[in-house]
């Protein structure tokens, strides 16, 4: 990282695997926060949303009144989300639970199928350079629609959309934190730097 | 494309850590718990406490009521099969449930042998009293472990008990020198490379949940605090007076396990807990931690 103070990277810690983002997070020297409680998103560069169970997130959220600044911070502070983060952050779900609503997609719970129809696969992430990504898919959403600011960043062969970004907010159905890769974490952070400058 | 790896496996618990498992009988309590913001639950006939009223052979549940339940909520759906028996792990895959529990709290079927769970594409948790116990069951291929406890009692002592076996045998072998792990290894009955990987982790390789007996938030926080990765809980939800606000409760205690002020905010006001069953009162052939081998 340049600059002489490290990146402060919040990961949403309501639920989940957000233990294991903060691993690679802090392997990459960025100051990794926990967030569970409204004030605890004060001063983050950046904010992971992990994967997890989005109904969970979306119940506690509401309860611990993070939602509304949830959705206020993601108009200027970067956010990604991972599977259940992703289905967390997107416009709409097709259930009825709380969400962010920040992220201009339709995405489509579980499209997959059940566990048993999870997946490993390589995919190719635009932007993401020196070769293949391990995708690993669990239960994993699809992005079934999205809107005019937003970009494609993988589909799968047969069209499902599995990674996209709106400005410097970032979705995928898969998760980069089950690898030992760190690329895309690293494209995260880079958003988060030049939105810090 | 790859299906049923250890990664998606092992990785499908990771998803569920921090969160609360519950036990649900119908599709209505399932909902319930869905709502009190469970991140899966465990589809079966009756509860632990039901199972040990009723006695008798305790089996799978009803494939047609699981697949209810994996109808009515959105959430993972596991389901027990008895101790050894792998055709009902097959049933179970072929309805499509999200994790098998290789269950005590059912009769066993084999008092020998654990089911090869290398051979299913579908994930297993298994239930372990102490380090030796995890490691061959994670060896058999179990994806994610939790403490058996003593289920359907309402009391935590058993939970309390196996989770500081666990997690105390894992700060002891971290501390080991390399040419210690082998005889380490031929004690405790487990496979030494899953000794060996362990010690260097300083954790389970899989994912590992406290279960067996917790039924207030506090219960749960301290099986938290105590360094397990998530909570069961079985008959301590819909035992108790007011089930939709103590599994809130208990999922709030989960989340913020370490804010005592929260802890008793989330305390107050929940009713009747379930009225349990002293594990000590509890004669030795009623225990149900002791099957397994």
């Amino acid at each position: 990282m340049d600059g002489e103070t490290a990146l402060k990277i919040g990961v949403l810690a309501l639920q989940g695997d957000f233990q294991e983002h903060e691993t690679i997070l802090t392997s990459l020297g960025v100051d990794v926060r926990e967030v569970r409680l409204p004030e605890q998103l004060d001063g983050l560069d950046g904010l992971i949303l992990p994967g997890g169970e989005s109904t969970t997130f979306g119940k506690l959220a509401v309860t611990f009144g993070l939602l509304e600044p949830l959705r206020s911070l993601a108009r200027s502070l970067p956010m990604w989300g991972t599977c259940g983060g992703l289905v967390f952050m997107a416009k709409k779900v097709g259930f009825d639970q709380p969400i962010m609503g920040v992220l201009d997609v339709v995405v489509e719970r579980n499209a997959f199928g059940r566990q048993v129809d999870s997946f490993e696969q390589d995919i190719n992430v635009r932007g993401i350079e020196g070769g293949p990504f391990h995708g690993v898919f669990i239960r994993a959403p699809v992005v079934r629609q999205v809107g005019p600011a937003v970009e494609v960043l993988c589909a799968l062969q047969d069209g499902r959309i599995v990674a996209v970004r709106q400005g410097s907010l970032m979705g995928t159905s898969f998760h980069p934190e089950l690898t030992d890769d760190p690329r895309i974490h690293k494209y995260f952070l880079k958003i988060v730097s030049e939105k810090k400058g | 494309m790859e299906k049923g790896t250890e990664t998606v496996k092992r990785g499908h618990a990771q998803m569920l850590k921090g969160g609360v498992i519950m036990d649900v009988v119908t599709p209505e309590h399932a909902r319930i718990a869905e709502d009190a913001g469970a991140c899966a639950v465990m589809a079966l006939e009756r509860v632990p406490a039901d199972i040990r009223a009723h006695g008798g052979v305790a089996r799978m549940s009803d494939p047609g009521l699981i697949v209810r339940i994996m109808e009515a909520v959105s959430i993972p759906v596991m389901a027990k099969c008895r101790i050894g028996h792998f055709v009902e792990a097959q049933i179970l895959e072929a309805i499509g449930v999200d994790y098998v529990d290789e269950s005590e709290v059912l009769t066993p079927a084999d008092e020998e042998h654990h089911i090869d769970k290398w051979t299913f594409k579908v994930p297993f948790v298994c239930g372990c009293r102490n380090l030796g116990e995890a490691l061959r069951r994670i060896g058999e291929g179990a994806a994610m472990i939790r403490t058996k406890g003593e289920a359907g009692t309402g009391d935590v002592v058993e939970a309390v008990r196996h989770a500081r076996a666990v997690l105390g045998e894992i700060r002891r072998l971290a501390a080991m020198r390399t040419d210690e792990l082998m005889a380490y290894s031929k004690d405790i009955g487990a496979p030494y490379e899953l000794v060996c990987e362990t010690a260097q982790k300083g954790r389970l390789p899989v994912v590992n949940f406290a279960a067996g007996g917790v039924a207030t938030p506090a219960d749960a926080a301290m099986m938290m605090q105590l360094g397990m990765d998530g909570v069961f809980v079985g008959s301590g939800i819909f035992k108790s007076s007011e089930p939709a606000r103590r599994g809130k409760a208990i999922v709030e205690a989960v989340t913020h396990y370490n804010d005592p002020k929260i802890l008793a905010e989330v305390s107050k006001g929940l009713g009747e807990a379930m009225v349990g069953i002293g594990v000590t009162q509890l004669p030795e052939k009623e225990r149900l931690a002791a099957r397994g081998w």
